[in-house]
């Protein structure tokens, strides 16, 4: 059986063999290249420099790190569960990894065009929580464990939102391939018709890579890193390459589906290294905003994600499906829904400030225990 | 009466280990929380990983080397620990302190405040989760205090500066300037602050509401400084005991109405203001040249039999000395009482109830330094 490769006939396997190569050769270099830019990023928000010393810019800093961390010895407590403490990097690693498969960078350039391509990226982006749980558990360390029961309960919160802010756009588009997704946005990037699914998407998605505001399970203030505290070297960095691939691949998902991928939406079809800029440029935008935030912004208490989640996330997302259906179901205009969905946007912001600023009466909690008088 | 079947899913509360080595221990403190899920049911703190015997040290040497252990055990406000240690010496030895020297040591001692509530800002961001912005923000405002604190007497944080009787030698010549430029600065990061927290909406939801403490409670404990006036009590040394020349100034004791985590925050940082204010004055009420010692120092300094209590609005709450000297050169007996001691007595009471992660903030809003809590 055989199937082409850049035109030439080739096995199966070995297609399927070469074009993994590519990926994890690819996603490697990426995620240095993004560590490095959190790094240097962060620096000029915090009025540092970075690293500088290692190569041009200290772009080489990367490499060092990471010859440093496969030189490290890899160390696995006395009371670790042996096989859930070494499979859990691979569970988050790998999972991550096999998203790349429907990713469209550029026109042609997938690995693979499913029909089904966005459930199959949802679907599998979180299994890894899996490994998560296991790092916590397999570890046996009480910090870990809080942190890997956090990452469960975070995850599976807002996979539904994540999931039907994506689903809102693939009823508008009626289709789930996501190379079809992006030349539908030719004309208008889907960001425009659904302003609201677009921020929820990005709020779930923070969710759901970890990253701050919500990097409760890892919370270096409260759990000292969570999961993956009794990690070191080569199985600590898998974790590291997992959580900035994750962040590259929900970057150019969150880019493809709503702000046109690689389309040039002002005439002719670009050429493939325009393409390249452009899908880059966008997803870089999008990364850039969370490395912002990550320098802004405070964390969330648990009980406030998940009701961030539940109460708010949820029903708006579930309005804008529904919303979504009435226009199908009666042909209106796109314009209608458009302004319902920026009408969300200010539903949000308006919603998620009145829910910080409540009145103290409200927020103190009785203490759940009694104490005894001083 | 409790069936096979509830006892097979009887659950067992764990212990978790916050500290010695802990990122937000502020130092080495070590609070054993017993959670049953995130809930924190009980806190167990363990003190005294930085006992140095500073108290009993003091006793062995004369009145002059003592003022660098006062340093030591409050290394972030270190003028205002030298400040209640030198008083209680001139108060036993009857030294008259000129006026000149003691408009810096009150200049000094409020830029210090400033210095210590920037490290507070930087530490609780840090608590709250800002990966390591506040931190820098905070840092870069107290390189400038510091490096002003080094031009004056040498040293960045062990200052042994004040003496008693006066100064150990006078300001640089263009002191006055150096202060209004960097109260200026410190305006500005006072702002930055602002900016960055009081209407951050995470930042607020997360501090309103929790760790809280009734006026009662804190008295009861003890607690005094910020951490007592943003419960509502205006209690100030600065302003009931006015020592130096705090009467001669106009300037507002800061006290809060909720007495949780946000108000003990939001105080420190008016409070910030207010020092600026206080310096603001002291500068233009400070004569340019005079003496900064009496004219008559005994080459050794002896004080006659006798005891004294002397207390000072550090920081953290009231900074005071029990000095009993029976004649010599050197205490007989010196007690620090120490606020951040008394202000994390009531850290159970403050925490019990709340989320794992809002523990972390309430132990961080004491704003405890713990050399000063263990000496």
């Amino acid at each position: 059986m055989t199937t082409s490769l850049w035109g030439m006939d080739i096995n199966v396997w070995a297609n399927a063999a070469i074009r993994l190569q590519i990926i994890v050769l690819v996603m490697t270099v990426v995620v240095m290249g993004l560590i490095w830019a959190e790094r240097r990023i962060l620096g000029r928000f915090q009025q540092r420099i970075g690293p500088q010393k290692t190569g041009p810019f200290g772009l080489l800093q990367s490499v060092a790190d990471a010859v440093k961390l496969v030189g490290k010895e890899d160390l696995r407590p006395k009371n670790a569960d042996p096989w859930t403490f070494e499979l859990a990097p691979f569970l988050v690693f790998i999972p991550i990894f096999m998203g790349f498969v429907v990713v469209p960078f550029i026109a042609g350039w997938n690995i693979s065009v499913l029909e089904l391509g966005l459930l199959y990226f949802v679907a599998i982006s979180s299994v890894n929580i899996v490994g998560w749980v296991m790092a916590g558990w397999g570890s046996d360390n009480r910090y870990a464990m809080i942190g890997g029961l956090r990452a469960a309960a975070q995850s599976i919160s807002y996979e539904l939102p994540l999931v039907l802010s994506l689903v809102s756009v693939a009823m508008f588009a009626g289709t789930m391939n996501l190379d079809e997704m992006v030349r539908q946005q030719a004309a208008v990037p889907y960001i425009v018709w659904q302003p609201m699914a677009f921020a929820i998407f990005f709020i779930a998605a923070l969710a759901e890579l970890n990253r701050a505001p919500f990097d409760i399970p890892v919370g270096e203030s409260e759990v000292v890193g969570g999961p993956f505290v009794e990690y070191s070297g080569i199985r600590w960095s898998m974790f590291m390459l997992a959580e900035y691939a994750g962040l590259f691949i929900m970057a150019i998902i969150g880019a493809s589906v709503f702000l046109g991928g690689y389309i040039w939406p002002f005439g002719e079809e670009l050429g493939r290294g325009w393409q390249l800029m452009l899908i880059s440029a966008k997803a870089g935008l999008i990364i850039f905003v969370v490395f912002w935030i990550r320098a802004s912004l405070p964390r969330l208490r648990i009980d406030q994600l998940m009701g961030y989640s539940w109460k708010v996330l949820l029903p708006l997302v579930l309005l804008q499906v529904l919303v979504n259906g009435l226009i199908l179901v009666n042909g209106w205009s796109e314009v209608i829904l458009g302004v319902t969905g920026l009408a969300g946007v200010v539903a949000l912001v308006t919603i998620t400030g009145r829910a910080a600023n409540r009145p103290r009466s409200i927020l103190a909690r009785p203490a759940a225990v009694k104490v005894e008088a001083a | 009466m409790v069936t096979e079947r509830a006892r097979e899913f009887d659950t067992q509360d764990l212990l978790i280990n916050v500290g010695p080595q802990h990122p937000s221990t502020h130092g080495v403190f070590r609070m054993v929380l017993e959670v049953d899920g995130e809930l924190v049911k009980d806190v167990i703190p363990y003190i005294g990983y930085l006992h140095r015997g500073a108290e009993k040290l003091c006793e062995t040497m004369d009145y002059r080397q003592g003022i660098g252990f006062m340093d030591r055990t409050e290394y972030l406000a270190a003028f205002n620990a030298e400040l209640s240690y030198v008083m209680a010496v001139e108060e036993l030895a009857g030294l008259e302190v000129p006026e000149r020297a003691q408009w810096i040591r009150m200049i000094l001692c409020e830029l210090n405040r400033l210095s210590s509530h920037f490290m507070f800002l930087g530490a609780f961001g840090v608590d709250t989760g800002v990966m390591g912005t506040p931190f820098i923000y905070g840092w870069r405002e107290r390189e400038m205090l510091i490096d002003l604190f080094e031009e004056i007497s040498g040293d960045r944080m062990m200052y042994a500066y004040f003496r008693p009787g006066g100064l150990a030698w006078d300001v640089t010549r263009n002191f006055k300037e150096r202060v209004r430029e960097v109260i200026k600065s410190s305006a500005q990061g006072i702002k930055d602050f602002d900016g960055l927290f009081t209407e951050n909406e995470i930042f607020v939801a997360r501090t309103k509401g929790i760790g809280y403490i009734s006026a009662e409670d804190a008295i009861d404990y003890g607690m005094s400084g910020p951490s007592i006036r943003a419960s509502g009590v205006p209690l100030d040394v600065r302003r009931d005991e006015p020592y130096l020349k705090y009467s001669e100034v106009d300037f507002q004791v800061v006290t809060g109405q909720h007495g949780d985590v946000f108000d003990r925050y939001a105080c420190r940082l008016q409070e910030m203001r207010e020092s600026i204010k206080i310096i603001e004055q002291c500068l233009d009420k400070m004569a340019d040249t005079g003496p900064i010692m009496p004219e008559k120092m005994p080459r050794m300094l002896r004080t006659p039999p006798g005891e004294v209590y002397m207390r000072t609005e550090a920081p953290r709450g009231e900074y005071g000395i029990y000095l009993v000297s029976n004649g010599g050169n050197r205490p007989y007996r010196l007690k620090v009482r120490s606020a951040c001691l008394s202000n994390l007595q009531a850290l159970k009471q403050m925490s019990v109830g709340l989320y794992v992660a809002d523990a972390i903030l309430v132990l961080g809003s004491i704003d405890i330094v713990l050399s000063e809590v263990d000496r």
